[in-house]
């Protein structure tokens, strides 16, 4: 049966070459924005190396202050951290790093701006960064405060045109470092390991972010397990609660959460950013792709429809040897996610091209877009889903069709 | 005495019990009426008919007169408005569509004045669609295809297109399909209207040498009363009405 479907379907879109030129471009078109937009989230929230543990990592990304007169808002400070996030029952480890900032060096006459992000020797161990050469430095490295440094692979060129860096030294932020490793880039959305070059929090020029509750550091929370999630999220909450306030005239109330990267993003898309609404985030983001998928889907239920008069006389036929109108719905369902699904093949092959272009653009550092199995799998259930959408209202009406008017080529 | 009454009464109950058995086809007080927001059209009203398995019959009368819609009714492609429709004893008027659905594959072959055979599709592809709805291998659906065409003779065109064909081969390639499922009632509205004569009398004996030898009951409308007078019965409407 599904042989005639597609025999059928297939001689049904060669007859009118225009119109299926058409929806397959429309289709094609959104498929590919909605793969190239599910490709940019899969490359922020996807479990990406170095993030290969993200099922079970929460971060701290966020604190508001609150007094009497005033309030801030920025990244935690590092004695918030160290004060709250150490420890934590649940963690396995624990790691705060700064914010990157953008470091200049001098280097043979050049100025070169670089990422720079202070770790501890945690950071490291939670994540895994591909090495080409050399190692991470240590929680030693960090407790003496060494000068060592971990760059990435751009680095390593701009700065000794690719030759091996292992044991060199570089300058950067008017401080020098012996590099003891280097690490494949890793894309600026990957903010959490993101960065040109890491060195430990030790080696920065004065002690006095260890006195600051608020600016300047994350930090990265590896539970034993994702079912441990939650009463890290309560314990660290009450924590805050017993944080002391070097001026509770200024501040004296603390707001933060440790969550994940998505929890945190929603956090910031919310109008008083004091608590995460995943869910609202993820239904505001299917919303905006079914909104953008709705024109091409009425222009494509448009076209079906206007092919119901062309197809009447086999309706007719069908359901005089035996095809219920329920088996009719299913033949055109069947026909129209075959149409989506060639253009879903147009869509990706636009989206590979599209990501490629964007790669090669250099827009977006290091950032590095392909078509993995999730992106296909979401392009595939896209594609499906827009066939269904754009496929059950003609194939229902179809259906409909009484089988003695259809016969004589129209609808009652 | 007493006995030889019993006796009697039994041959009388087994013998109409027999007849009823032997009906294909029974409609008793049908009507069909098209009612739109203006104007309400009465296409058939209190048609009785019986028609027994293996018979041949046509159905005559001039255009409008309601041969189509009572051969629409029999085929369940359309419902009466009143009356009651059995086929084979089967009191089809209250079943739902996908029981009709499944009366009409299993029971029911359909031959249309204008063919309408699919043209994106091959002869035998043609052929096969009422065998979509059923349950069997490709193997067996191409083989019983490929039979229904043999039957009528088309076994050199199976992979040509409608389009390819004369009407009468185009016509042949409908009975094809109508019998590629062994239904036990074949329907034909006017089947030899779009043909010329010569073409028209090659169907009509396809058809009667399917009644013959399939015992297939078959219903025929028709314009033409040399064909009708080939059929064993001829029932005749006028304006929706069943005369004699």
């Amino acid at each position: 049966m599904l042989k005639n479907y597609i025999k059928i379907a297939f001689k049904v879109f060669l007859r009118r070459k225009f119109f299926t030129g058409i929806s397959l471009f429309a289709i094609g078109f959104t498929l590919m924005v909605l793969m190239v937009a599910t490709a940019f989230f899969d490359q922020i929230f996807g479990p990406f190396p170095p993030e290969k543990k993200l099922d079970r990592t929460l971060g701290i990304f966020f604190l508001r202050l609150k007094g009497p007169n005033s309030q801030s808002s920025s990244p935690p400070g590092y004695a918030l951290l160290d004060a709250s996030a150490r420890n934590l029952p649940g963690v396995e480890k624990a790691s705060f790093f700064t914010v990157p900032g953008i470091a200049y060096s001098y280097w043979k006459g050049e100025k070169i701006k670089s990422f720079l992000k202070r770790t501890d020797g945690e950071f490291w161990e939670i994540l895994e960064f591909d090495f080409i050469e050399g190692g991470p430095y240590t929680r030693d490295d960090e407790h003496n405060a060494n000068f060592v440094a971990v760059i990435n692979q751009s680095t390593r060129k701009r700065f000794f045109n690719d030759e091996s860096a292992l044991g060199r030294d570089i300058e950067v932020d008017g401080q020098r470092f012996r590099v003891v490793g280097v690490v494949k880039d890793v894309s600026i959305l990957r903010i959490v390991p993101f960065a040109d070059i890491w060195v430990p929090i030790s080696t920065s020029k004065t002690d006095a972010y260890r006195k600051q509750l608020g600016g300047g550091f994350w930090a990265m929370l590896l539970a034993r397990s994702a079912a441990d999630f939650s009463a890290i999220k309560e314990e660290y909450r009450s924590r805050l609660t017993q944080v002391e306030f070097p001026n509770p005239e200024e501040f004296n109330e603390a707001t933060s959460g440790a969550e994940t990267f998505f929890e945190f993003i929603s956090r910031m898309a919310s109008p008083d950013q004091t608590k995460n609404h995943p869910g609202m985030l993820l239904a505001v983001i299917v919303t905006l792709m079914v909104v953008f998928m709705i024109l091409p889907t009425v222009n494509l239920v448009n076209l079906n429809v206007s092919r119901i008069m062309e197809r009447a006389s086999e309706i007719g036929v069908r359901k005089a040897f035996g095809a219920s109108s329920l088996t009719l719905v299913g033949q055109f369902v069947v026909e129209n996610v075959l149409l989506t699904l060639a253009g879903g093949v147009i869509g990706f092959i636009g989206t590979l091209l599209a990501l490629a272009g964007l790669e090669s653009s250099g827009l977006i550092p290091y950032a590095e877009f392909y078509l993995n199995y999730r992106i296909f799998l979401y392009g595939l259930a896209l594609a499906v889903f827009f066939g269904l959408l754009s496929g059950v209202y003609p194939a229902w009406k179809m259906s409909r069709l009484h089988p003695v008017q259809a016969l004589k080529g129209g609808s009652r | 005495m007493a006995g030889t009454n019993l006796a009697v009464n039994e041959d009388l109950k087994s013998d109409t019990d027999l007849q009823k058995e032997n009906i294909m086809i029974q409609l008793d007080g049908v009507e069909k009426v098209y009612r739109t927001d203006r104007i309400e059209t009465v296409a058939l009203t209190n048609i009785n008919l019986s028609v027994k398995e293996g018979e041949f019959i046509s159905i005559m009368g001039p255009s409008g007169s309601g041969k189509s819609t009572l051969l629409n009714v029999i085929g369940l492609l359309d419902v009466p408005t009143a009356g009651s429709l059995e086929l084979s004893g089967k009191p089809v008027t209250s079943y739902k569509d996908r029981h009709l659905a499944r009366i009409r594959n299993e029971e029911i072959g359909f031959i249309f004045q204008t063919f309408h055979l699919i043209n994106d599709l091959s002869v035998v592809d043609n052929v096969e669609i009422p065998l979509l709805y059923r349950k069997m291998s490709n193997s067996e659906r191409r083989k019983r295809a490929l039979r229904a065409l043999d039957r009528v003779g088309l076994n050199s065109r199976v992979h040509h297109f409608p389009s390819q064909l004369s009407g009468g081969q185009q016509q042949r390639v409908a009975i094809a399909r109508a019998i590629a499922g062994n239904p036990r009632v074949l329907l034909a509205d006017e089947p030899t209207g779009n043909l010329d004569s010569q073409m028209g009398d090659e169907i009509l004996e396809i058809l009667k040498d399917l009644n013959r030898e399939e015992k297939t009951t078959v219903v025929m409308v028709t314009h033409d009363p040399r064909q009708a007078e080939k059929t064993e019965r001829i029932v005749r409407l006028f304006d929706g009405r069943q005369v004699n």
